[in-house]
């Protein structure tokens, strides 16, 4: 608007007449902006300070500014359409410019703000949704937890009973309840398989027997699923009751029921679900009511539907298993009471056996005293009684009597001497003694019946029989002595050759003796004594009698004084404690006999070998010390040496072995061997054998003694025996004395370098 | 009974003129020693192997000797001497032995001639102490079967 100042009252004119329509409509408007401009802020304040919150005060603060200078602008306006002073003209204009600058501030702002303000917007529209999708999620919760609670009861129901009636009932009641039903039914099929026969039902007590035929459609249709299928209420299963309502009968659901034969049921294997009978529960919600089926429900009767059986059987399975945990149970239970009372009887038994060795042996003690005495004094009578003088007659009977009471004495010692061999309480006394006596010994036993006889009695014990041995001297004795006994008691004529020498392994592999197979050691040996007899001889067939107690041939009984029969017996005892074997063999009657026994026998210890061959020195003395069989190898290869040395350890009682040769003495040396004896003259050689004797024997107890032999009087000789381990060395010529100290020295202190 | 005195004292002298005379020493005494009951040909039994040895060794080295003088094995030569000088002095042929440690010696010098001189040497000396021992046992067994065991 463009205003004309007028000069008189210095006031401005409006344009256009006061009068004009244009101007009349503007007036109006003009108002009504100011009102709605000054009205707004009211409304804004108003609202804003009835939220709670809005952050964006200030902005109201500028927006209502400006709103409110908008209608101060256009209320101000409304006196420049008449006549109006300068003073008004120039509110005016201050007013439009306040407005002016705040809308632009606020336009500018708003620039700012707007954008803030639709996020907010696009904020609570997500929040909202995420809101919704708890909401669903809850819901969901909450169902499956309702079903699993109600699963559980069901359950806790079902299995607190086995018998499958009540559980099937027991469902329908829990059912019914949790689901609020009007009915429950349970359509079992019937024997045929072609028709469902209605079987339970929740409010009718006794259902009257409606069946249905098993291939309708609607039942096909829920059989092959396994979840539960809405049906119409008019079909064939759901009608059940008279429609009593006015309204539509309720919805109604039938689910398949799986249903495993307990004739299928094998304790450790359960059957799988692949079953083909079903039975149909149908479950109906109460009419008149606008329920309809939710899916959590009808997950609930899936569910239920499902374990129904299963549970059944689950309970009578566990039953099953616990029932056949019983029956093994009871039959160990029963084993192991058996076992017990056998055992107390075994013990009885052995005590009853204990007790009867124990009254046995006293037994044995007593008799075996008693009757000695008695013995005694009959034979030492019977002797004196010899020794007067008597009619021939007498003399016969006296001789009669002093032979049965010789025979009566040997039966008592040997009947002793077997019974407590026989229940194993005899044990051998191992002692060391000296082999060649024992020998001896019997010979001298002997030689005075068998020359009696005319029998000639002959010993041969080898060279390599050790003259000590460890064992059982009186037992081996006992033992030679019935196996000669019995060769001079069987012969009447001819001669008796008693042989013993020492088992070799190859011998042992004896076609007659196949089971025995002993090893040798370095301390045991095995001693084989044959006596042969030139005598009655035994028929082959009675050979294996002969060992057995008591059990004669005929031939023997008829010639000569029978024996008891125990001697071979006895003597078969002891062979076998001594871990050895007896046989005998005979080619037949009047040919001789042979009797072969091989016993173990130890070998004595070094301390009692060298104790016993230990020459005190004797200082140029003729008489030869005897050194007791020491055995000694020689080695060397000069013949005439050879012979000497030889010769020399020879006549101070040596066992003396020669070799030839290195590679000879390798050969035969053995741990035997005390001494060896090498010429060292020859060579190297001589150091070479002694350094692979060494090799040879790994412990030094084991290995014998080397001592060099030599010409030599130097002190590099001396130096290189000592150096390849030699325990001595002597100068040639030995003579007897000096080799006799040397033996002794060597044996005493185990080294001996002579003084070069 | 004097015939056996006689004897006995003709083998004493006899015995005691070979020790005179070098051909026997000490060690001849230290094998009478070693002869007793269980060994009563002992001494006899090691001078006939002394004899087989001796003559097998003389030969040997009389064949090793009488090749060319270059071709000579001294060493084979001297092992050969060694075995014959111990076998010597084993049984008391003292101067058989004295004569090999010569022989030896003439060896290490390679010394043909000397080696050839002490071989006959050899010969001689073991050819006399051969007949000196022979005779010695012959009258040792005629006084024993005279008598029965002479007292030593």
């Amino acid at each position: 608007m463009w205003f004309k100042a007028t000069e008189s009252c210095n006031c401005i004119e409006p344009q256009w007449p006061a009068d004009e329509l244009l101007v009349k409509y503007q007036y109006i408007s003009d108002f009504f902006i100011a009102l709605a401009y000054f009205s707004i802020p009211l409304e804004l304040i108003y609202f804003v300070k009835k939220s709670a919150v809005f952050p964006y005060r200030w902005v109201l603060v500028q927006f209502g500014a400006f709103i409110v200078l908008c209608g101060a602008t256009h209320l101000i306006n409304l006196w420049t359409f008449t006549v109006h002073t300068r003073t008004v003209a120039m509110v005016m204009t201050a007013a439009k410019v306040l407005t002016a600058v705040v809308s632009c501030a606020t336009a500018l702002m708003l620039v700012h703000i707007i954008p803030d303000l639709l996020s907010v917007k696009t904020r609570e529209l997500f929040l909202k949704n995420k809101a919704a999708e708890l909401d669903r999620e809850m819901g969901l919760i909450r169902t499956q937890e309702e079903t699993g609670r109600h699963v559980r009861m069901l359950t806790h129901e079902i299995r607190s009973t086995l018998d499958r009636h009540t559980i099937l009932k027991t469902t329908l009641i829990e059912l019914g309840r949790t689901l609020a039903l009007e009915e429950c039914a349970l359509w079992m099929p019937t024997r045929t398989g072609l028709e469902l026969q209605l079987a339970y039902t929740l409010r009718q007590q006794n259902p009257v027997g409606y069946t249905v035929p098993i291939h309708l459609p609607v039942i096909n249709q829920v059989f092959s699923s396994n979840r539960a299928v809405k049906i119409s209420p008019n079909c064939p299963v759901a009608r059940l009751r008279p429609h009593t309502g006015k309204y539509l009968p309720g919805e109604v659901v039938a689910v398949r029921v799986p249903l495993l034969n307990l004739s299928n049921f094998q304790i450790y294997d359960w059957p799988e679900v692949s079953t083909r009978s079903y039975a149909l529960m149908v479950l109906m919600l109460p009419s008149d009511s606008a329920r309809q089926w939710h899916v959590h429900e009808l997950e609930l009767v899936e569910v239920v539907a499902d374990q129904i059986n299963r549970l059944h059987f689950d309970g009578v399975g566990y039953v099953a298993v616990a029932l056949s945990h019983a029956a093994i149970l009871e039959e160990s239970m029963r084993a192991r009471n058996l076992l017990i009372e056998q055992n107390v009887a075994l013990d009885l038994a052995r005590r009853e056996a204990e007790t009867a060795i124990h009254a046995r042996n006293d037994f044995l003690a007593v008799m075996n005293h008693e009757m000695r005495t008695p013995m005694h004094a009959i034979i030492a009578l019977s002797s004196l009684l010899q020794e007067t003088e008597l009619t021939a007659e007498q003399r016969l009977m006296v001789e009669t009597i002093l032979k049965s009471s010789n025979l009566l004495a040997t039966l008592i010692n040997d009947v002793l001497d077997l019974s407590r061999l026989e229940d194993g309480s005899l044990q051998l006394e191992t002692t060391t003694f000296s082999l060649h006596s024992v020998f001896r010994e019997v010979l001298n036993l002997i030689k005075p019946v068998a020359s009696v006889k005319r029998l000639s009695l002959t010993l041969h014990l080898a060279s390599d029989l050790p003259v000590y041995a460890v064992g059982d001297e009186k037992r081996l004795m006992q033992t030679i002595l019935n196996v000669v006994g019995n060769a001079v008691k069987f012969s009447k004529e001819g001669s008796i050759s008693i042989t013993a020498i020492v088992a070799k392994p190859e011998s042992f592999k004896d076609a007659r003796i196949p089971e025995f197979l002993p090893v040798p050691s370095d301390s045991h040996f095995y001693l084989r004594v044959q006596v042969n007899d030139s005598g009655s001889g035994i028929n082959p067939q009675d050979i294996p009698k002969l060992f057995t107690k008591f059990a004669q041939s005929q031939a023997v009984q008829t010639k000569g004084p029978a024996g008891s029969g125990l001697g071979l017996a006895i003597c078969r005892r002891f062979v076998n404690l001594m871990e050895g074997h007896i046989w005998i063999e005979s080619e037949g009657i009047g040919k001789g006999c042979t009797v072969t026994f091989i016993v173990k026998l130890g070998i004595p210890d070094r301390p009692n070998e060298s104790k016993l061959a230990f020459a005190p020195k004797v200082p140029g003395n003729h008489v030869s010390t005897n050194f007791g069989g020491l055995k000694v190898l020689v080695m060397d290869d000069n013949g005439v040496n050879r012979s000497v040395t030889k010769g020399l350890l020879l006549h101070l009682g040596c066992d003396v072995t020669t070799a030839g040769s290195s590679e000879e003495c390798l050969r035969i040396i053995s741990p035997e061997h005390r001494v060896v004896f090498m010429d060292v003259c020859t060579g190297l050689d001589g150091y070479e054998l002694a350094i692979r004797i060494q090799e040879k024997f790994k412990k030094r107890q084991d290995r014998p003694l080397i001592v060099a032999l030599t010409g030599n009087t130097n002190r590099v000789t001396k130096e290189n025996c000592m150096r390849v381990g030699m325990d001595g060395l002597i100068l040639k010529p030995v003579s007897v004395d000096k080799m006799r100290g040397v033996l002794s020295e060597l044996l005493e202190h185990r080294v001996l370098f002579e003084a070069i | 009974m004097d015939v056996v005195t006689q004897m006995q004292r003709q083998l004493i002298q006899y015995t005691s003129s070979l020790f005179q005379e070098g051909f026997l020493d000490d060690q001849f005494n230290q094998l009478q020693q070693l002869q007793d009951e269980s060994n009563p040909e002992f001494v006899v039994e090691v001078v006939t192997l002394f004899f087989e040895d001796a003559e097998r060794l003389l030969n040997e080295l009389s064949k090793s000797l009488q090749v060319e003088q270059e071709s000579i094995d001294f060493r084979r030569v001297d092992a050969h001497v060694h075995q014959l000088k111990g076998s010597s002095s084993s049984i008391g042929a003292q101067r058989v032995q004295r004569v090999c440690i010569a022989f030896r010696n003439f060896c290490e010098q390679q010394n043909v001639e000397g080696c050839l001189k002490s071989l006959q040497e050899i010969k001689q000396e073991y050819s006399l102490v051969k007949t000196k021992l022979e005779t010695l046992f012959k009258m040792e067994k005629q006084l024993f079967a005279a008598r029965g065991s002479i007292s030593r």
